[in-house]
């Protein structure tokens, strides 16, 4: 029998706004198999979301959904989860979105370790205010702001969670579901600050200007691109030039998760005021 | 009786009010706020924390309160500006939360440890697009208990976003002062839906227009967007939907004015002249009226507590009692203008202005009064 999406999906809210090929639906996807894997219970889940077209993701799942300000997500988030530290929040974004204007919340929120995972749909463009450069773009790539190329260094988004502190970090692009699915799950599951990049696809904002108009030839694109971990550990630097590393990157269960952290303070001040 | 700043006050008061999440950024002068919380919420149970910036703590707030627990930030001038696009977010999702603003001199920077009382327009219209807001501005140490408090009441009567202005003045000032009994305070929490969740609205119009407010985790399940929505929650652009939502969200605080409202008169009864005054200046203004009384002007004193909405009718009804209305504040005219616009040609309306950090005392108004009386 095939896989039903639709108990985590508000099926009347379908057909939803995103492009014919765009990458977000695999994601979304396999965002709705890990929590189906994981038996969560609807209700006990906060979905939150910025701004762009990933951000649109929460409106169409049957949970508490919040689509916030834009690069805010991870702000809201983590007044979410203090005010409720047993419950699931999981938030979704773009690359624009969780790396250009919300990167200082993606950084404290790793640095922080809290229990929220972060799933990133990085599609290398802005979609929804017409193919602007982002963060991710490759070098030399066009955009609406990058006619001549991309001229910026772009940011390697799992490099800099690891870097800041998170706790979970995995990569895989889209044309690998299956992986990302179990990612995902494996980064729900993790207590702590879970960051998931799913190197992904837009074929009108960024194929269209960079000859990838077609969305499997702009898969191929985005998977040729990607590295298993393995592969890349016996790869010289100038080999990798231009490629990601994907894989479970990072899974360490050392660092103290900060709400448990937090509770630790409230019983000792309770028990104080005693 | 024990002895608080006004920052500590609006500490002890959120908590008492049931405040249970606080996020913030540190700013002067507003800081003590943060600091008192972040000792004061472990020991009931809440949870505080110091975001990265500004707009991640207005950010976390209205997570906090979406998920149901009363929530505060407290800020100053610039950090204000930065939380504007956040407030309007609470404001469209009708939001329950409470921003305090202790305002300093602006713009920009400015003089970040002295008073001001420049950010009143900013409360209205800092954020952007038509919305209805409340905001509150006591004089007293008592005061500042008691407006908080009501701050949190309006906010999740209203499911509104509420800010307290304070000024350095006041904040910093320490008075002696006399809490309530716990069980004196009254709590007003947000209204539930009573209906299944497959037919609630969280943005149906009501007979209050304010719609029940599930809290997330609570079974309801529903959407909270940034963007305009229908009564579900979910985005539309709908022109008839749109308009009016937009027009609800402003009912919901036009039509319950004589709740919102609140000021203080004192000798307004024969008053020929009114002083209309705020904040600290609300001290000054009592002290100038009272003086002036004693040598005999027929001089009065209004003291909006609530500043917006603005108490219009009232401020209409003196402008045709009075010859002139004298508005003392530490800004270049805001509430002046506020205050012309309601007398028309009802009343003279003056303004006595100062910017420089330094407070309006009493002998400056007692002059001016002398001066046009």
């Amino acid at each position: 029998m095939a896989f039903n999406y639709d108990e985590y999906v508000r099926t009347e809210t379908i057909p939803h706004m995103w492009c014919p090929g765009c990458g977000i639906g695999i994601v979304m996807k396999a965002i709705i198999r890990a929590f189906t894997a994981l038996q969560w219970d609807k209700n006990d889940i906060a979905f939150v979301s910025g701004i762009g077209c990933t951000s649109r993701m929460p409106g169409y799942m049957d949970m508490n959904t919040l689509h916030t300000t834009h690069g805010r997500a991870l702000a809201f988030a983590t007044g979410i989860k203090l005010a409720h530290p047993e419950k699931h929040v999981v938030v979704v974004g773009g690359d624009g979105d969780a790396t250009a204007i919300g990167g200082n919340h993606l950084i404290h929120a790793a640095r922080r370790n809290i229990d929220i995972t972060l799933i990133i749909n990085d599609n290398n463009i802005y979609g929804m205010t017409g193919g602007q450069y982002s963060p991710t773009t490759p070098a030399h790539m066009i955009a609406s702001t990058a006619p001549y190329g991309m001229v910026e260094p772009n940011f390697d988004i799992a490099r800099l969670a690891m870097g800041a502190g998170a706790t979970y970090v995995a990569r895989e692009t889209i044309a690998k579901g299956i992986m990302l699915e179990k990612y995902i799950r494996t980064g729900m599951a993790h207590k702590g600050f879970s960051v998931i990049v799913a190197e992904s696809t837009c074929p009108i904002q960024f194929g269209r200007r960079n000859r990838l108009a077609d969305p499997v030839e702009l898969m191929h694109w985005v998977r040729d691109h990607g590295v298993p971990k393995t592969k890349a550990a016996k790869m010289e630097p100038d080999e990798l030039q231009g490629k990601f590393v994907t894989g479970e990157l990072v899974r360490d269960d050392s660092r103290p998760e900060f709400t448990e952290v937090y509770q630790q303070i409230i019983d000792q001040a309770m028990k104080k005021g005693d | 009786m024990k002895l608080y700043s006004g920052n500590e006050m609006v500490a002890e008061a959120a908590i008492a009010a049931g405040c249970r999440f606080f996020a913030g950024y540190p700013i002067t002068p507003s800081s003590e706020i943060a600091e008192r919380m972040s000792k004061l919420l472990p020991e009931v149970g809440g949870r505080f924390i110091q975001m990265e910036d500004e707009l991640a703590s207005m950010a976390a707030i209205i997570g906090g309160s979406l998920a149901g627990r009363k929530s505060m930030t407290a800020t100053s001038g610039p950090g204000f500006s930065l939380k504007q696009e956040n407030l309007g977010f609470a404001t469209i999702a009708e939001v329950p939360c409470v921003i305090v603003n202790v305002m300093r001199g602006g713009p920009s920077t400015g003089l970040p440890t002295a008073p001001s009382q420049s950010d009143v327009m900013q409360a209205r219209w800092g954020t952007h697009g038509d919305h209805p807001i409340i905001a509150l501005t006591p004089s007293y140490m008592r005061e500042i208990f008691d407006e908080t408090v009501r701050a949190f009441n309006l906010a999740e009567k209203y499911r509104t976003p509420v800010i307290l202005l304070l000024d350095e003045v006041i904040a910093h000032l320490h008075e002696g002062v006399a809490l309530p009994d716990p069980d004196e305070i009254e709590i007003v929490d947000r209204k539930k839906p009573t209906v299944p969740p497959e037919e609630y609205e969280p943005f149906a119009d009501t007979e209050d227009h304010v719609p029940p407010m599930a809290n997330f985790f609570e079974g309801y399940r529903y959407h909270v967007t940034g963007l305009s929505h229908n009564q579900k929650g979910l985005p539309t652009t709908d022109f008839e939907v749109v308009h009016a939502i937009q027009v609800r969200r402003q009912k919901k605080i036009d039509e319950h004015l004589e709740d919102i409202l609140k000021w203080e008169e004192i000798d307004m009864d024969d008053a020929e002249i009114a002083v209309l005054a705020y904040g600290s200046i609300g001290r000054s203004a009592t002290d100038a009226v009272r003086e002036l009384r004693n040598e005999g002007l027929k001089v009065g004193l209004f003291r909006p507590l609530t500043i917006w909405p603005f108490p219009e009718q009232r401020v209409a009804e003196i402008a045709k009692q009075v010859k002139t209305i004298i508005v003392p504040e530490m800004n270049l005219g805001q509430i002046v203008l506020e205050v012309e616009r309601i007398a028309k040609s009802d009343a003279r309306v003056i303004g006595i202005n100062q910017v420089g950090g330094v407070m309006i005392r009493p002998r400056e108004i007692v002059s001016r009064v002398k001066e046009v009386a």
